[in-house]
């Protein structure tokens, strides 16, 4: 491959989806003229907003070297307790004291994750699954299991749930809370890309043990690592409130899955070390452009879990393929070294 | 710089016990600035417990560290750090995912206690000791897609970064061929004119004493050896890490000149590997094929056994022309292999010793109805252990606890057990000290006395010397010499690979 190619194919796969993107665009525009307008557009944005926020935290923990099953869990428990409470308590502190509370609630939960996983040292897919149902059981039983709906929301949710960006005429709308998303997204960016902390969940993802060696708290940074993925999931948790005008106990858990697709699909590597914000937006904006618009196709929407799995072994089978690009079979194959003998 | 009189390190009377075994036992050496010191000793010996010990990582029962005069109770790894010892693991832990200017500057932004990654700070860093070292590396390429050496290199930035005082480098030379060890040695001789102490890890004994002023051997825990270097000679090295006398000498027999051909290659080739071999393989010989890296020497050993199959010439085993095409093919065809890195390619790692070893025959013990016979499957594999002399507790054990030495033997047990008319192994002793060494190609030579033919690949010369009756050089993918008989000597095979 050219180093132009692969420079636009990015480091993770990015350009690639970006490619895959536009194709997915063109043949749905073709078949469809009214795929092209600008409520369909907001409609894709829409719909990515929540599983976008639940990537982010997926992304972290996948670039760690972990996996996280119980984000649904903690994101459903932590939205519906504290809505819940909120309106036992008869008070409405406003949206974002709503979210905030709902946040440290995540951040506890994920603080039982961390403190598992990283004191103990035990696999993180076994101990999510565990914590999943734990949070789940203890949502059903101990907290509530009734639906609230849109009437008994807080008024101030209500109105946040109303607020929008911009409308344009046709019906489409672009909703506030893009605002909040957009800048989670670019703080999570930052945080892995310029801060200690964030190389240092790459290094972990790259190789734990190094990591210890060199110094890194791997069990500190591994506990603040699911804090925060905890407190991301409520987020979302919340953000699905909102968007929904409703909290049902019932609801998210079981989306994990998607999720993880859809991060995957984003250029993460499933074995940790590899990933970025940028591939995680593309692969949940291809998911969800196939989700919402595949009937556009003609394709049955039967057909769209199947189409969501097909995409997610073609991602997985890219990276294993740019994987193994690089290297050769054997340490002998390589060219005699020349390039930096020592300068005596 | 000469080495001045203060030691940067030392340590004293060191006890380390596990479960009640002295992994160490009295230990006590220095480290003056400048000095290249070596620590030899076997697998198993304490080399590794003692660098743990003087890294932070464990704690001794008794005896004390002392670093730059200051005395060390509770050494912790960080205390180590920031007083100046980096360690260089075999595995140079670093991170394949990261940029080879990240991994340099990581530890330095960690001991800062920084907080913001700036990527130009950790550019400037990793380009500043890159260049004080005179190195050329692509600061920008991920460390996965390097090759072991400048991997090593990375490694070796990595710890310099912060002003190290000391560096251990554990085991440096077993993944680097001879130019790379010399490349190595050149920066090695470069820290020592700075005045930073090298404590040098390692079996290799020609290398030791080629690099080192002092050497401190240890067995079984205690130091049985320590002074200049200039004292010792491979043997009396040898000897004090096995506690015995080893032998290096040549002893190759005879093959009978009625001995059958049993292999047989024409004009073999593969495009970009290798062209034109032709070589003939007799049933009691032990054939050498030596090589720099790249010569193309491992290509021609997996064309014979078809992991990537020639696509020219002819090979003809026992007489009869065989289509080498796959593993399967070669396997059939009565070739064994064992391949150079032997713990991803030769071994199912988390499996007994046992299992590994019938893992390449399960169709010879095929019973009626398609079941193992169980009574012949545990007496050969207890031959083997026996046969063999592996030092396990039992037959039951992971092979992922074995040392280098041992496992080499489970890979070589479990292609005896096949019975191969031809045995191939791509670079047998990487890794395996010298006792096992001695007994791995005690065993060739005893399979090739009961009629099998061997090839050695290698580029321990000292090796091919030891036990080739015949050793083919090959450079640029071609057969350049063949060495025969008395013609076998270590310096001429050294003059014909560099010609």
């Amino acid at each position: 491959m050219s180093g132009r190619l692969s420079r636009l194919r990015g480091p993770n796969n990015e350009g690639l989806l970006v490619a895959v993107i536009l194709v997915v665009v063109v043949a749905m525009a073709l078949s469809s003229p009214a795929f092209f307008t600008a409520g369909t557009f907001f409609a894709l944005v829409r719909s990515s907003m929540v599983p976008l926020i639940f990537a982010l935290g997926v992304l972290m923990v996948l670039i760690s070297g972990g996996i996280d099953v119980s984000f649904p869990a903690i994101a459903i428990f932590a939205a519906y307790s504290t809505v819940k409470w909120v309106i036992g308590a008869g008070a409405d502190p406003g949206p974002w004291v709503i979210i905030a509370i709902a946040m440290l609630v995540g951040a506890v939960l994920g603080l039982v994750n961390g403190v598992v996983i990283a004191r103990f040292r035990l696999p993180t897919l076994i101990v999510t699954l565990g914590t999943q149902s734990i949070f789940k059981g203890v949502l059903i039983s101990y907290i509530g299991s009734v639906y609230i709906s849109a009437a008994d929301l807080p008024d101030s949710v209500n109105a946040l749930a109303g607020s929008h960006l911009l409308d344009v005429s046709g019906g489409g709308y672009l909703h506030f809370m893009i605002v909040p998303v957009v800048v989670v997204a670019v703080l999570v960016a930052l945080l892995l890309s310029r801060t200690i902390f964030g190389r240092s969940i790459y290094a972990i993802g790259g190789d734990t043990e190094a990591a210890r060696r060199v110094g890194i708290d791997v069990v500190r940074t591994q506990v603040w690592l699911y804090v925060l993925v905890g407190a991301l999931a409520a987020f979302g948790g919340m953000l699905y409130v909102i968007l929904g005008r409703n909290a049902n106990p019932q609801s998210i858990v079981g989306t994990e899955l998607d999720i993880i697709a859809a991060v995957v699909l984003g250029g993460a590597s499933i074995f940790g070390g590899r990933g970025s914000v940028l591939g995680t937006v593309l692969g949940v904006v291809l998911v969800q452009l196939i989700n919402n618009n595949l009937v556009l196709l003609g394709i049955p929407s039967t057909w769209q879990r199947a189409a969501v799995g097909i995409l997610l072994l073609l991602g997985v089978g890219a990276q294993a393929l740019g994987a193994r690009r690089p290297n050769g079979h054997s340490v002998d194959v390589e060219p005699p070294l020349e390039r930096e003998e020592v300068a005596a | 710089m000469a080495p001045s009189a203060a030691p940067v390190l030392e340590v004293h009377d060191v006890v380390k016990t596990y479960g009640g075994i002295h992994a160490l036992n009295g230990v006590s050496l220095e480290l003056l600035p400048g000095e290249v010191h070596c620590l030899a000793g076997e697998n198993g010996s304490g080399k590794s417990t003692l660098i743990k010990i003087i890294s932070g990582v464990e704690k001794p029962d008794s005896g004390t560290v002392v670093i730059n005069g200051r005395t060390h109770r509770h050494l912790t790894t960080g205390d180590a750090i920031r007083s100046g010892i980096q360690v260089i693991y075999q595995d140079f832990s670093l991170f394949p995912n990261l940029s080879a200017a990240e991994n340099i500057a990581m530890l330095s932004e960690l001991a800062d206690r920084r907080r913001i990654s700036s990527r130009s700070r950790i550019r400037a860093a990793a380009r500043r000791v890159v260049e004080d070292l005179g190195l050329r590396l692509d600061l920008d390429a991920d460390v996965a897609d390097l090759t072991v050496a400048d991997r090593q290199l990375i490694a070796i930035c990595r710890a310099l970064v912060n002003d190290a005082k000391v560096l251990i480098m554990d085991e440096p030379t077993t993944a680097l061929t001879h130019t790379e060890v010399e490349r190595l040695f050149t920066i090695v001789r470069r820290l020592q004119e700075r005045g930073v102490a090298v404590m040098f890890v390692s079996h290799k004994l020609d290398e030791v004493l080629e690099i080192s002023q002092r050497v401190t051997v240890l067995r079984n825990g205690a130091q049985v050896a320590s002074g200049a270097a200039a004292d010792h000679t491979p043997r009396t090295i040898a000897k004090a890490m096995t506690g015995r006398e080893v032998s290096d000498e040549r002893l190759v027999g005879e093959v009978p000149p009625d001995a059958p051909v049993l292999l047989e290659l024409d004009r073999l080739g593969r495009a970009g590997g290798f062209s034109d071999v032709s070589f003939a393989l007799r049933a009691g010989e032990i054939l050498g094929i030596t090589g720099l890296l790249g010569s193309g020497r491992s290509e021609i050993a997996e064309a014979i056994f078809g992991i990537h199959p020639a696509d020219s010439g002819t090979i003809r085993v026992a007489g009869t022309e065989r289509r080498i095409r796959s593993i399967r093919d070669a396997v059939h065809a009565g070739i064994g292999y064992v391949p150079e890195d032997r713990l991803t390619q030769g071994l199912f790692l988390d499996v007994s010793i046992a299992d590994n070893m019938i893992a390449a025959s399960l169709d010879s013990y095929r019973a009626r109805g398609g079941l193992l016979d169980r009574r012949r499957v545990r007496d050969s594999i207890a031959d083997l252990f026996r046969r063999l002399r592996i030092q396990a507790p039992n037959v039951g054990a992971m092979v992922r606890s074995l040392s280098g030495g041992n496992a080499q033997r489970v890979v070589l047990a479990k292609w005896l057990d096949r019975k191969p008319a031809v045995l191939v192994l791509n670079g047998p002793t990487v890794g395996v000290d010298i006792g096992s060494k001695e007994e791995i190609i005690a065993i060739l030579r005893e399979q090739a006395a009961a009629g099998m033919g061997v090839i050695i690949i290698s580029d321990d010369i000292p090796e091919l010397v030891t036990a080739c009756h015949r050793i083919l050089i090959v450079h640029e993918g071609r057969v350049v010499s063949e060495l025969t008989g008395d013609e076998v000597d270590a310096h001429e095979i050294q003059r014909r690979m560099a010609a």
